[in-house]
């Protein structure tokens, strides 16, 4: 056994040279550039001393403020990643017709449409969602942290570890060509014998782990932690959604860590699992992965109504319209999203009884969703609206939300998805949904909440030019794949022959420029306000006249967000503090318990991204040894029972009569 | 296992004004159990998972080996008494703990150790002759699912020991303070999962799995 052990194969497992992309101008160019990048950041951290900073500060924190802005940044970093995936292939498809062939060659398009799918939802919309539910849900509920602040440190740095080893497969090796979904058997051993496939599984495990702990993490805080008199039916809006959101988080991602898990068998163990031959069963994979991604979907969505009843709610100055139909729509959602998995594959051919079963289950989700969007109209309805950038961004999404999802109930008819089954029509469909929804609802939270987090608003030119150009650029983008997605023309496609429909493909390449033109607009409206953040600033804490406890403290809020637990009599628990005349109270304060930061999350991620590179690369060795580091640091940390301090009362008067200063002079 | 230490609760003030701050001390309640509980119930979606693929996969012999010819009930049957055996063991282990008395419940956690261990042995065992006559992973549909489903588990009883062996050495270094307590808490709801798990493997993959 041990005359064919060879050291350089154990310890390097499949990684050579070959595997750095030197013949691709295009990868090559991105990755000088990125290089280039990195260096000057690293170097302007290390020239403005900012390492021990950012360390102690942030990187070590279990403040779930700080999480919170981690994520959000980590979200919209990667969005610019995500977004340039996706107009490189605009403009290749625009261009890819007869005897031209584009500028991408097939195994490389093919990677860049199935790292554009990953990207966008696991590290584009969930760190979002994620971060903004981090940052709001212990604020709105009156309490001063998460019930698992360790935890909470992380499942971010495990999902920030997926990102990573997703971003190296840009440059080390290749990503899956498989669509986001890695359906076998084109993801088998066989058919994708690359390392691929393999930096899809291991981002995704390494991510999944993160997302699920702070789905727990979440549940468990609005379960136990809520300020008193909080009854669940006095919870705001978006805690409620989110509530709904992390129990689907917890119901789901299980089912994608097993399946996961058996596609990784298949390819490293040699099992039968989603094989042709030897009692494999392909579609059992299409079945459960489409178990975890039909909650996935109102995993994203869930949350993002949350934020739109908090700004129409807001911008009407009213109460929401029917928040407790709005709760019962949020669960009856919550539970359908485990009836329908099956119409994104009708084509399986179960049978007409079985594909109408879930055809109607389908339609029915409509329903709840459908009384959420006359909830917002008549919470508008003689409310004085101000048409601030958040409720611009909920008007779009109430126009453009609301085509998405009739064209969603047009592809649950059995008959006609086996029409449209793959084509563009279902790429228009779930873009409108999830740009039109999700997207312009985290653009909207984010926009809302900015001052709370910042201490600063964002600009109102610069967002007004971002929304108008999003919403313009969506509507180009997209409408013109409906008609294509009619026509017949199928997804993933890299080169077309009928020049007829080069002019449709042209149109949707500009509308990805007008995105674009938004997306720098956003940019640009978050250095603007920077600048500006003296005219901009918000010394109230309420700049919006809002509802929710989350405006009742400072902006930014202290470190232990309220310096007496607030108790809650009615919903809008803050507007109603308002009405009664609330004084805050400027002294007895009392030492304040928290917990302490640790450096166990960035570590234990860390090796987690080591093991997951050796695993790709088949480096037995640096797996293995690895992976007893992993367990041995976890163990090594369970030994450390010191993990809280007092914040002493003298501090928190400190805070609070700067915060009485402040206030004297609004 | 409340800790919570909320102090007078006043909903309104002598004048009849609502209250709207908690004026002393307030900690909500330890939600560790909960959590703990619903980390349990996503990793039981995981065995649902496994189990729901044996339930498709558990006929495709590929013309290979099947379950009524290789396995041996006599032999899970000892397997099953062990695992079963040491969640009565555990549950020792807590009422020495209830009691307060750390020597007691280190020894009956050892003793649950030591039974998980030999359910481990034996199931090793088990792995070994079935691969070694032609009954492995990579055989058909059917062992392949077996496998997976059966192999998680015990993947799963291998770190419920890790996990004792570590809390073991904290009981001693520590005692029972109130941490350790919760732990030793957490890892007796983990070991009985792990029982109910295998209750259900045993029924479906073993029972079932020997019927024609």
């Amino acid at each position: 056994m041990f005359e064919n052990l060879d050291l350089t194969k154990l310890i390097f497992g499949r990684l050579t040279w070959d595997a750095i992309p030197f013949h691709d101008p295009i990868i090559l160019g991105t990755f000088a550039v990125v290089a280039l990048g990195g260096i000057a950041l690293l170097a302007a951290l290390t020239r403005y001393k900012l390492w021990g900073y950012l360390w102690n500060e942030w990187f070590t924190t279990i403040d779930h403020k700080k999480i919170g802005i981690m994520y959000i940044i980590l979200g919209l970093v990667m969005l610019l990643r995500g977004f340039a995936d996706a107009i490189m292939m605009r403009l290749h498809q625009a261009m890819a017709f007869g005897d031209s062939t584009g500028y991408l060659p097939p195994h490389h398009y093919d990677q860049i449409f199935t790292a554009h799918g990953v990207i966008m939802i696991f590290f584009v919309a969930m760190p979002l969602v994620t971060g903004i539910m981090n940052y709001l849900i212990p604020l709105q509920i009156g309490t001063r942290d998460v019930a698992f602040p360790f935890l909470n440190n992380f499942s971010f740095w495990m999902t920030t570890g997926g990102a990573a080893l997703m971003m190296v497969s840009l440059f080390i090796g290749e990503f899956a060509k498989t669509g986001w979904l890695a359906y076998p058997p084109l993801s088998g051993i066989l058919q994708s014998p690359g390392v691929g496939v393999d930096y899809y599984i291991w981002a995704l495990q390494i991510a999944g782990v993160g997302t699920l702990l702070s789905g727990v993490n979440l549940l468990v805080t609005i379960v136990k932690m809520r300020a008193p008199g909080m009854s669940l039916m006095k919870m705001p809006v978006f805690t409620w959604t989110s509530l709904c959101t992390n129990i689907l988080i917890v119901a789901a991602f299980p089912v994608l860590t097993a399946v996961l898990g058996m596609l990784t068998m298949d390819r490293y163990l040699d099992t039968a699992f989603f094989t042709n031959d030897l009692g494999g069963n392909a579609m059992m994979y299409v079945n459960l992965i489409w178990i975890w991604g039909h909650p996935e979907v109102y995993i994203l969505i869930l949350p993002v109504f949350g934020i739109f009843s908090e700004i129409v709610a807001t911008y009407s100055r009213k109460p929401l319209f029917g928040y407790t139909s709005m709760v019962y729509a949020t669960v009856v959602i919550t539970v359908l999203s485990y009836l329908v998995w099956l119409h994104h594959f009708f084509t399986m051919g179960s049978g007409a009884s079985v594909n109408s079963f879930f055809g109607i289950t389908t339609m029915i989700i409509s329903i709840p969703t459908g009384a959420k969007i006359f909830n917002w109209l008549f919470t508008m309805f003689r409310g004085r609206i101000k048409f601030d950038v958040p409720m611009l961004w909920t008007l779009g999404f109430m126009v453009t939300f609301v085509i998405g999802g009739m064209t969603g109930v047009l592809l649950a008819v059995p008959p006609v998805d086996f029409v449209l089954h793959n084509s563009l029509f279902l790429i228009a469909h779930f873009h409108n949904v999830i740009i039109g929804g999700v997207l312009f609802g985290l653009f909207a939270g984010i926009t809302y909440w900015f001052p709370k987090a910042t201490g600063y608003k964002l600009d109102e030119f610069w967002g007004k030019l971002s929304f108008w150009f999003w919403l313009i650029g969506f509507y180009f983008a997209f409408m013109p794949l409906y008609v294509l997605g009619l026509m017949g023309v199928t997804r993933r496609v890299s080169h077309f022959e009928d020049q007829s429909l080069q002019i449709w493909f042209q149109i949707a390449a500009f509308g990805a420029v007008l995105i674009a033109v938004g997306i720098a607009a956003f940019a640009i409206q978050l250095i603007v306000s920077f600048r500006r953040r003296e005219a901009l600033v918000d010394e109230t804490g309420d700049p919006w006249d809002g509802r929710t406890l989350e405006w009742s403290t400072s902006s930014p809020p202290p470190p232990y967000n309220f310096a007496f637990t607030p108790r809650v009599h009615d919903l809008d628990a803050w507007w109603q503090m308002k009405q009664h005349g609330f004084q805050r109270p400027e002294s007895g304060f009392i030492p304040i318990h928290m917990p302490k930061g640790t450096w166990a999350g960035i570590v234990l991620s860390g090796i987690s991204v080591v093991i997951g590179f050796a695993l790709i690369w088949h480096m037995w060795l640096v797996a293995g040894v690895s992976f007893v580091a992993l367990i041995g640091t976890a163990i090594y940390h369970t030994f450390n029972y010191d993990r809280d301090y007092y914040i002493p009362a003298e501090e928190v008067e400190r805070i609070e009569a700067e915060r009485t200063r402040v206030l004297a002079n609004v | 296992m409340s800790e919570n230490t909320m102090t007078a609760d006043v909903n309104s003030t002598q004048d009849g004004q609502l209250e709207f701050l908690v004026k002393g001390d307030h900690h909500p309640q330890n939600g560790t159990l909960l959590g703990f509980w619903i980390y349990l119930m996503s990793d039981c979606l995981i065995f649902a998972a496994l189990f729901a693929t044996y339930g498709v996969l558990g006929r495709s012999y590929a013309g290979g080996p099947t379950g009524m010819e290789l396995f041996d009930l006599s032999l899970i049957a000892i397997n099953t008494s062990l695992l079963l055996v040491s969640s009565i063991t555990y549950g020792f282990a807590m009422l020495h703990m209830q009691a307060n008395k750390v020597k007691g419940t280190m020894f009956w956690l050892a003793v649950t150790g030591l039974l998980g261990l030999g359910f481990l042995s034996l199931e090793l065992y088990e792995f070994h002759h079935l691969i070694s006559v032609g009954a492995g992973p990579q055989t058909s549909g059917f062992w392949t699912a077996f496998f997976a489903l059966v192999g998680t588990h015990g993947l799963h009883v291998f770190f419920g020991i890790v996990w004792l062996v570590t809390l073991l050495f904290q009981l001693k270094k520590h005692g029972l303070i109130p941490e350790n307590k919760r732990r030793v808490f957490c890892l007796s709801m983990f070991w009985h999962f792990l029982d109910v798990v295998w209750v259900g493997v045993f029924t479906y993959v073993y029972l079932m799995g020997v019927l024609p």
